[in-house]
């Protein structure tokens, strides 16, 4: 994986001492908390319900052992012992004092790691598919090119104060583990008809109050252009985005109300210029990033395992992931225990899950946006250790993309900005389907929710989506159908009437049964809500 | 319609000037202006204003002002950016609601003077401006990028 040279490290650190300046001059007052707000927000401080959350950056998911081993003495030094992984690849805690923010991050700094655009109207974290570098199916590694991007978006002196947030996502397969064209620009690597590799551009994607899927805008950009044409797409959004009306101002909606054929236009004539005015950095510079992410050493070894243990089995199943090297998967470390909090860990299954990346995957973690963690390179031979270490610890649900797979935002519980809870929810949606044990009966079946309209939990790409809203004063919650992140994307519908908290959990068993009466071969929820449509499902709930 | 005349009326107090010609003879007109007044030297940008509007101009123009009414709307540095890159090599100068954290960005983008509307700390102005000893990204200056400096033979 990437390592810092003495440039990065030097880029970290002077941010850590410019953002201690202006934690200095804001307790001087010479900066308003108006004028604060957004320095804070570009180093990752966000203010919730009851304390500041810091958001850390883990580019593209990717991270080492030591990285894990930093964030969980990070949880017990400045916090109370635990982290939450989020849908963006990174870790929030939710308990930190604005007094300790400079030296959070001037720890993270000493492992390679910042909290730099995590927040606020800037390129954020660029994140990528959670199996690059180990998937079967990738024409390429994604990381180089989400690496380049983020080198290139750090510190961007253009782009700092766009009109709103800015998201980019990279992959390089045919199938979308990233959410790809629900980002503000999604890329995909991909090879041409003459082999070469180059890049596919979508832009104006993205969930929130007014989910957009973002449409392809450019076929093929070839990689020594990559951050001409991101410079590009970004210039004409920093321009002529909306910044009257912050909810209408991601790039999405100036992609709608322009139309993609001319916003493309746009883009095109501005790409053209700066081929000639001259952004992109040398060559050179990819093949140097790429080299970090040569394939480890891997050993040829047994291909099969004993399945003796049913319960091993069915982990192996969930939880592990076709690997390039057919001695190897990738596995799976749910984060998502029966009654658990989607993505939260404590300091010492962070040390265990640390200790395990450097047994048994090169060193090596990630971070999925569906909230768990990864260990991209496990030899078969070894799983059985693994699965042993990790049911030991509470990490061993088999439940990958399962119903108790479920991502959920923060909600009412730490957010300022939620309507409704979403934590206690998808804990019991989780010991209700645990308790019935429809679990494995229903197969893939990717449930998402958000505690309000912003859309953190991707309700709108859940096979069901659930939304917290806020009715006369009472939590209430809207049930959807039909959504996808997945390279099938797709926005869920809404069902009907929302439901209180009881009601929306009855709700979701009975478009799980509708699907189970409903179901032929081999379909999933979502292939059989495409093929049946909206009606049944609404019969059952409001019939 | 705003009168050109009610522009520039009081000079901006520059506190930061990174030229070595002599100041321009203020008195801005805005963009409209510009384009229909021929012998105009000193023109002013507001955020909604194209700046490629400009660029047939720029030979006679030895002043462009670019406000920021507030400092969190970015559109002043893409138009700074866009009248360098056009070959643009008068003064270009920050006017408004700048701000120290403002200043390197701004700097990169190419502007070369600063009016802001509150006087800064010159201490905590000098921090700023020299915040990045090595950058990421090429911009409106000439500094060599850290890839650059990397693959030097």
């Amino acid at each position: 994986m990437y390592q810092y040279d003495q440039y990065d490290q030097a880029m970290v650190d002077a941010r850590v001492e410019e953002f201690r300046d202006q934690a200095r001059r804001r307790l001087e007052g010479k900066l308003t908390e108006d004028q604060f707000k957004p320095l804070r927000l570009m180093n990752g401080l966000y203010l919730q319900l009851h304390a500041y959350m810091l958001r850390v950056a883990i580019p593209y998911g990717t991270l080492n052992a030591r990285q894990m081993e930093a964030l969980a003495d990070i949880a017990d030094k400045y916090d109370r012992g635990y982290g939450h992984f989020t849908t963006r690849q990174n870790i929030q805690y939710n308990w930190i004092k604005l007094d300790d923010a400079a030296d959070a991050l001037a720890d993270l700094a000493k492992v390679e790691m910042h909290a730099i655009q995590t927040s606020g109207n800037c390129i954020r974290n660029i994140s990528s598919d959670h199996f690059a570098g180990a998937a079967h199916d990738e024409v390429a590694d994604p990381r180089p090119y989400a690496e380049l991007l983020r080198q290139w978006s750090s510190f961007h002196p253009e782009f700092t104060y766009l009109p709103r947030k800015f998201k980019i996502a990279v992959i390089a397969a045919e199938k979308d583990r990233a959410a790809m064209r629900l980002h503000d620009i999604g890329i995909r690597i991909l090879k041409n008809d003459a082999g070469e590799i180059g890049a596919q551009f979508y832009a104006g994607g993205g969930m929130g109050r007014t989910p957009m899927i973002a449409p392809l805008i450019r076929d093929f950009v070839p990689l020594d252009q990559l951050i001409t044409y991101a410079e590009a797409c970004l210039r004409v959004y920093n321009r002529y985005g909306r910044r009257d009306n912050k909810y209408k101002a991601r790039i999405k909606i100036l992609v709608h109300e322009l139309g993609a054929a001319e916003y493309t236009r746009q883009v095109e004539e501005e790409f053209a210029h700066m081929l000639s005015a001259g952004v992109e950095p040398p060559r050179e510079e990819l093949a140097r990033i790429a080299a970090y992410f040569n394939d480890p050493a891997f050993v040829d070894g047994p291909k099969t395992i004993d399945r003796s243990d049913p319960d091993f089995a069915l982990w192996v199943d969930r939880n592990t992931h076709r690997h390039k090297h057919d001695a190897y998967v990738s596995a799976v470390i749910s984060l998502k225990p029966v009654g658990g909090i989607p993505g939260d860990a404590t300091s010492d299954q962070m040390r265990l899950v640390a200790k395990l990346a450097r047994d048994y995957s090169f060193d090596e973690l990630r971070v999925m946006h569906t909230q768990n963690l990864l260990l991209p390179h496990v030899r078969i031979a070894d799983l059985p250790a693994l699965w042993a270490a990790l049911d030991a610890a509470g990490l061993g649900s088999p439940n990958m993309d399962t119903i108790e797979d479920i991502i959920a935002c923060p909600g009412l519980d730490y957010c300022s900005l939620a309507n409704a809870r979403s934590i206690p929810l998808a804990q019991r949606i989780t010991e209700r389907f645990a308790a019935n044990g429809r679990t494995g009966e229903l197969g893939e079946l990717k449930l998402k929710i958000s505690g309000c309209i912003n859309a953190c939990g991707h309700h709108h790409a859940g096979h069901i989506g659930i939304l917290g809203v806020d009715k006369k004063g009472t939590e209430n919650y809207q049930l959807s159908l039909g959504g996808s992140e997945a390279e099938d994307v797709s926005l869920a519908k809404i069902t009907g009437p929302g439901f209180d908290e009881d009601g929306v959990i009855a709700a979701v068993e009975t478009v799980t049964d509708v699907y189970l009466g409903a179901r032929q071969d081999g379909e999933r929820f979502l292939d059989t809500y495409r093929r049946i449509g909206m009606e049944p499902f609404k019969e059952a709930l409001y019939g | 319609m705003v009168d050109a005349r009610d522009l520039g009326t009081s000079p901006d107090e520059v506190q930061f000037r990174f030229r070595d010609d002599e100041p321009a003879d203020h008195g801005t007109i805005t963009v409209d202006a510009c384009c229909d007044q021929t012998n105009a030297t000193a023109v002013r940008i507001e955020p909604g204003d194209d700046a490629r509007v400009l660029l047939p101009f720029l030979d006679r123009l030895a002043l462009i002002e670019v406000n920021f009414p507030g400092f969190g709307d970015g559109r002043g540095y893409s138009s700074a950016r866009i009248l360098r890159e056009a070959g643009y090599t008068g003064e270009l100068r920050a006017v408004g609601d700048v701000l120290i954290d403002q200043l390197s960005h701004m700097r990169r983008c190419g502007f070369d003077s600063f009016a802001p509307d509150k006087r800064l700390d010159e201490d905590d102005a000098a921090r700023a401006f020299a915040t990045w000893e090595k950058v990421y990204q090429r911009a409106a200056d000439v500094r060599r990028i850290i890839a650059d400096i990397r693959h030097e033979a």
